[in-house]
């Protein structure tokens, strides 16, 4: 990253790498100034951090019943 | 050894010994969690969904044979995810299908939010803000995790291009570390870190969409 400011398009753009602990100190510092100064960034990163805990909320899907009989019978054959 | 630093944790080796001494609770356990996963990342290889199905089928008996030979070098289900893409590979490359890193990973180059957002290049504030983006703040909790909300993020992953929906169902859905998807998709650092941004970001969008239009309404 260059050394001018960051623009908030550029704190978007980066804004995984932040979470995600993968900026040098010297960028994440230049983030951090950003949001400090920042409302809409600030509000931004929450949107972000609402989205990873709700699509933590998700469940999985469910697998036919036929498949998980074959598969069981394969285990059994294994280990009989 | 994978240069990720991940080995079987003490709860995967206990899985281990039950499995190997034929707990069938155990193996069907395993199978409803990853079924559906391993059967998106077979997917993304061959041409059908029935061929991916025999693919996933042959990676289990591949895993249940394989189960004295773990070495509990990696964590147990990246090593399982590892056995699956590595048989829909060989089979996709016998059928002839050659699929472009680009394909999977929806090599666009679509902005993490419109540009339409920020002010332009000319302007005295370049790349700031047009208008702030909507606090979700004020949204009560009974709406954000309503039935509806949770299913246009469910929609939003399946819009996904594969790569970017297995990125973030492993990461956000399941909890894994980037660690271990990366060793079980095969993906680099930078990689995993870019298609997770790319998903998160379009995620975003769609519900921040779908919020917004909610609150119109009302």
């Amino acid at each position: 990253m260059s050394d001018r400011a960051l623009t908030c398009q550029d704190v978007v753009d980066i804004i995984t790498d932040y979470l995600e602990n993968a900026l040098s100190p010297d960028d994440r510092r230049r983030v951090e100034e950003h949001l400090a100064l920042c409302d809409g960034c600030t509000t931004y990163l929450e949107q972000m951090r609402e989205t990873i805990r709700l699509t933590g909320m998700l469940t999985q899907e469910q697998i036919p019943q036929e498949q998980r009989q074959q598969l069981l019978e394969a285990f059994r054959a294994w280990t009989a | 050894m994978s240069d990720t630093g991940i080995v079987a944790s003490s709860a995967d080796l206990a899985v281990l010994e039950r499995l190997r001494a034929g707990d069938e609770t155990t193996f069907m356990m395993l199978v409803q969690e990853h079924q559906a996963a391993m059967l998106r990342i077979a997917q993304m290889y061959v041409s059908s969904r029935a061929v991916a199905e025999e693919c996933v089928q042959e990676a289990w008996l591949g895993i249940v044979k394989g189960l004295d030979a773990f070495e509990g070098r990696s964590s147990l289900r990246t090593w399982m995810y590892r056995i699956v893409a590595n048989i829909a590979r060989t089979r996709g490359r016998r059928e002839g299908r050659s699929i472009p890193f680009s394909a999977l990973s929806g090599d666009d180059d679509e902005p993490a939010v419109d540009a339409d957002w920020f002010r332009a290049t000319t302007d005295q504030f370049p790349g700031g803000w047009r208008s702030f983006p909507d606090n979700w703040r004020g949204i009560p909790a009974e709406r954000l995790l309503a039935e509806e909300t949770l299913e246009t993020i469910g929609r939003a992953i399946e819009a996904l291009p594969p790569l970017q929906g297995e990125v973030i169902r492993m990461r956000d859905v399941l909890g894994w570390t980037s660690g271990e998807v990366r060793n079980a998709l095969d993906l680099s650092e930078t990689n995993q870190r870019v298609l997770l941004h790319r998903a998160r970001s379009r995620v975003r969008r769609e519900l921040d969409a779908y919020l917004m239009e909610e609150r119109d309404e009302r």
